[in-house]
């Protein structure tokens, strides 16, 4: 059986200018932020970019590498407004498809059941119906004949997850309260790449947990990295809370002094400036 | 207890009556998750918990439901928390940046949409759940430029749009908007906003003054009823001892 580990640069250089790219994750939580910033050492651009958003559309967002984002919000959480991300819309950077947390979810499964759409009771009488000309709607062929927004299928070309444990072949493992939505990322997805903060033989993964936390199965995923804090500075319980005062200086530094202090070098210089800022 | 009959030492304060405004939105719902989003709304859930809805169900504001000491019951991630919203077991108090006179609500952006003068948060939830189970709203600072005239982008589903779409909107329900001024509802022929009570010491004039639109008033109109001498207890005591309602509702 094949060994799936691979350093970030390597998933980063299997991606390529114009893909579409799914973020795991929610808000600033367990975001893949390692394979963020690797992501923004390369110079991948014009993406489309699908993601429960946080910092991961923010950074992405300010370093100008987002052609189309499909999002229900981007917040930091505990900072209800992404800057970066705000910034980037109010000057027009970049194109949006708004939709609803809800359709957002049914358009994964969608996409992992390999179904073209699945209808959702969501959008219709509101105005993600009117920036989203595209959306069709379907009505129920049973005697109820109630109109459904069919929302279509999020297929990706890759997506991004970050986890607690994962094993070589790439058997993926939560161990906070919320799985998100990484498994459908993964299963939405032609490539998974999945990191988390360590790597440890198969037989480790159930030793001290409950098999349900195995959340990502290997069939669905091409590539592991380990990366210790890897999603820092968004949370990864129960290993880390977020690092909330790192979380202010992201969004209260603009962001080419952002870059230049902390995303000049690579991932172990990044965690050296964030243990010296602390 | 021959303290709990007299008036309470401590004036109630605004921020109080908007806590028990917010907490009879839960009154007779019966078991169902109450998500409240802003403080005051929270202190309202889970005071309506402790006191006349005790089958309300709570969460962390993560992934678990808990009782309002904190002791989990049951285990909510987002995934689930989205299939419950469509299942219809629950009531939501949401926030709003900008509300109309139908009820339209507003938190993804102010200005067009195509390039906004000022991002927000983003659609969010809202369009799921004001189809799918009844979702009242919050507003900390009643203005001009909360209560619109019209919305720049709908996000939580009004009475007008609703009406447009009987079938998918059969579940549709607002039952009410708290603002630091008063109560509303929709219970007009025309389901448009209606002032159903003002919290002590505001006047009809004053809500006028703060909102764009003409909300229907009735000639009586009543005021938002005192908090027991529990509930006070509650609030200052157990809920919210450090006062942080003050900071979402000045006196």
């Amino acid at each position: 059986m094949g060994d799936k580990t691979m350093t970030a640069e390597e998933v980063v250089s299997r991606l390529e200018s114009g893909m579409t790219l799914g973020i795991g994750g929610w808000g600033s939580r367990r975001k893949p932020m390692a394979l963020v910033r690797a992501l923004l050492r390369s110079d991948v651009t014009d993406l489309t970019v699908i993601s429960y958003g946080g910092p991961d559309v923010g950074m992405l967002a300010a370093a100008g590498r987002i052609r189309k984002l499909v999002a229900a919000f981007v917040t930091l959480d505990s900072i209800p407004l992404e800057p970066h991300y705000r910034a980037a819309r109010e000057r027009g950077a970049f194109e949006l498809t708004e939709i609803d947390e809800a359709m957002f979810m049914w358009g994964l499964r969608a996409a992992a059941n390999r179904l073209p759409f699945l209808p959702v009771r969501a959008g219709i009488g509101s105005d993600v119906m009117r920036v989203n000309p595209g959306l069709r709607t379907v009505t129920s062929p049973y005697e109820d004949g109630e109109t459904f927004v069919a929302m279509p299928a999020l297929r990706m070309d890759a997506a991004l997850v970050h986890v607690g444990r994962a094993d070589r072949l790439g058997n993926g493992q939560y161990l906070g309260p919320d799985p998100y939505f990484d498994d459908l990322f993964c299963e939405a997805a032609d490539a998974a790449y999945v990191s988390c903060e360590r790597i440890v033989d198969t037989a480790e993964l159930t030793k001290e947990a409950a098999p349900q936390s195995l959340l990502v199965k290997r069939h669905r995923v091409t590539g592991v990295v380990e990366a210790p804090n890897g999603a820092h500075f968004t949370s990864c319980a129960p290993d880390y809370g977020r690092d909330e005062a790192f979380q202010r200086t992201y969004a209260t530094t603009p962001w080419p002094e952002f870059a230049a202090r902390f995303l000049a070098g690579d991932e172990q210089a990044y965690q050296t400036a964030v243990r010296e800022e602390s | 207890m021959t303290e709990a009959t007299s008036t309470p030492a401590v004036p109630v304060t605004r921020a109080e009556y908007c806590v028990i405004a917010c907490a009879e939105a839960w009154r007779g719902e019966g078991e169902v998750l109450a998500s409240p989003m802003g403080l005051i709304p929270s202190i309202g859930a889970r005071l309506a918990r402790l006191t006349f809805s005790p089958d309300l169900l709570l969460t962390d504001g993560e992934a678990m439901l808990v009782r309002p000491d904190g002791t989990v019951e049951g285990w909510l991630p987002y995934r689930q928390h989205l299939a419950l919203v469509t299942g219809g077991r629950r009531h939501v108090m949401m926030g709003a940046s900008q509300i109309d006179r139908f009820g339209n609500q507003n938190i993804s952006c102010i200005g067009d949409w195509e390039r906004p003068r000022r991002q927000l948060l983003g659609v969010r939830g809202a369009p799921v759940n004001t189809l799918n189970n009844p979702t009242s709203y919050w507003v900390p600072k009643h203005s001009r430029r909360v209560f619109v005239e019209k919305v720049d982008m709908v996000c939580g589903v009004g009475y007008d749009h609703a009406a447009a779409h009987p079938e998918t909107a059969r579940y549709h329900r607002i039952p009410r908007v708290v603002s630091d001024l008063g109560v509303f509802d929709f219970a007009t022929p025309d389901h448009s906003m209606r002032l159903a009570s003002l919290h002590p010491g505001v006047t009809v004039e004053e809500v006028r003054e703060a909102t764009a639109f003409e909300p229907a008033v009735p000639d009586e109109v009543p005021t938002t009823r005192e908090p027991t001498a529990e509930e006070l207890r509650l609030i200052r005591e157990v809920l919210d001892p450090a006062g942080h309602r003050a900071r979402e509702v000045g006196s």
